[in-house]
């Protein structure tokens, strides 16, 4: 049951620069570890996330093995317009979510 | 003369050098030990690792478990008002079996008793989560633990248990967290063990735990035999410190190095 915490503005007036925080769970398994009878531990992560404001790309990120459990991203962006955040996640065994986040540009 | 004045002095000394209780004044939560980058992590709920078990908490809450087929809120409706304050008072006192329970131990009595569904494991997934979701409805509240008169006896042993020396390294846990909890060890503070924000997340787990895996880790540390999850021991042990911590804030989910 992977869940996602979100943090957008809901409102920001045109043009300004806002913080986006993001927190994905997941255990990013690095597939370097072994179990105790010496199997490896097949390697499950968040290979990439995207988030799209109003269908453009606005940030993009890759993952690898060396992130931490739970990845929690910021970043910014302007927004010029009001509109719909899209997330993305995806990674190793078919992972894939999504999550969404509305903002009122005055 | 000289003689006794030693022993007087030696006597003084061995005194002090018994776990003196930390004065109520002087008690501090292992948040204050902590650096502005984890502070910062645990004051914001959106960046906060421990809110995405409450959330998975609070979808088990509404979900129908067992035989009886009933859920947490079929019985305990909205745990926001049912739940609130509850935490602060764990271990509690449980009558029928006459020893005290903690939440975790709690929560799988509900689920045996009254959704007849198999116990959770300890530390999985979804007892951390319920744990953390019901804890979290008592965040900001004072500690009350061990008001119950039953409790006495085992407040006491688990106050044994913690100045009792074992392992390896024959320490006790009132060595560190009474005696030396103003030093540092291998450059990380020594807290005083307040137990204010369990189930925590812990960035060296990086994941939520428990206290009862928190207590394990550290006798495993000082080289001893650690205790079994749900083993009386290690609940005395939790009745102990949270009765210690009486009146500290609760801050589930905390984060913690």
């Amino acid at each position: 049951m992977p869940s996602a915490l979100i943090n957008v503005p809901a409102k920001a007036k045109r043009g300004d620069v806002i913080e986006i925080k993001t927190l994905m769970s997941h255990i990013m398994e690095t597939g370097y570890r072994h179990t105790v009878s010496g199997e490896v531990v097949p390697r499950d992560i968040i290979t990439s996330f995207a988030c799209r404001f109003n269908g453009t790309e606005v940030f993009r990120a890759d993952f690898y093995p060396a992130v931490a459990a739970n990845p929690f991203l910021t970043f910014f962006t302007t927004v010029t317009e009001s509109g719909r955040f899209e997330f993305e996640w995806i990674g190793d065994k078919g992972f894939s979510e999504t999550a969404s986040a509305s903002i009122t540009v005055e | 003369m000289k003689f006794f004045a030693c022993i007087a002095i030696l006597a003084a000394m061995a005194g002090a050098a018994l776990a003196a209780e930390i004065p109520q004044a002087e008690r501090r939560s292992g948040y204050s030990f902590m650096g502005p980058d984890s502070k910062a992590m645990q004051d914001d709920d959106t960046a906060n690792p421990g809110m995405l078990w409450v959330l998975d908490g609070e979808a088990l809450w509404q979900r129908k478990a067992g035989t009886a087929s009933k859920s947490c809120a079929d019985c305990h409706n909205d745990a926001r008002v049912s739940m609130k304050g509850i935490a602060a008072h764990y271990p509690a006192f449980d009558k029928t079996l006459g020893k005290p329970v903690d939440l975790e131990g709690r929560i799988n009595l509900c689920r045996s008793n009254h959704q007849q569904a198999p116990p959770l494991a300890y530390e999985s997934r979804e007892l951390l989560a319920l744990t953390a979701y019901v804890a979290e409805q008592s965040r900001g509240m004072p500690i009350a633990a061990g008001d119950d008169p039953g409790l006495a006896p085992f407040v006491a042993k688990g106050h044994e248990l913690f100045t009792r020396r074992q392992g390896q390294l024959n320490l006790a846990c009132a060595n560190c967290h009474d005696d030396n909890w103003d030093k540092k060890l291998a450059g990380a503070p020594i807290t005083q063990g307040q137990p204010t924000g369990y189930p925590l997340y812990r960035l060296e787990w990086q994941s939520l735990g428990s206290l009862q895996r928190r207590l394990r880790a550290c006798i495993t540390g000082i080289r001893a035999q650690a205790y079994d999850f749900g083993s009386p021991e290690l609940v005395e042990l939790e009745l102990y410190l949270m009765s210690r911590a009486r009146g500290m804030k609760l801050e589930t989910p905390a984060v913690r190095p």
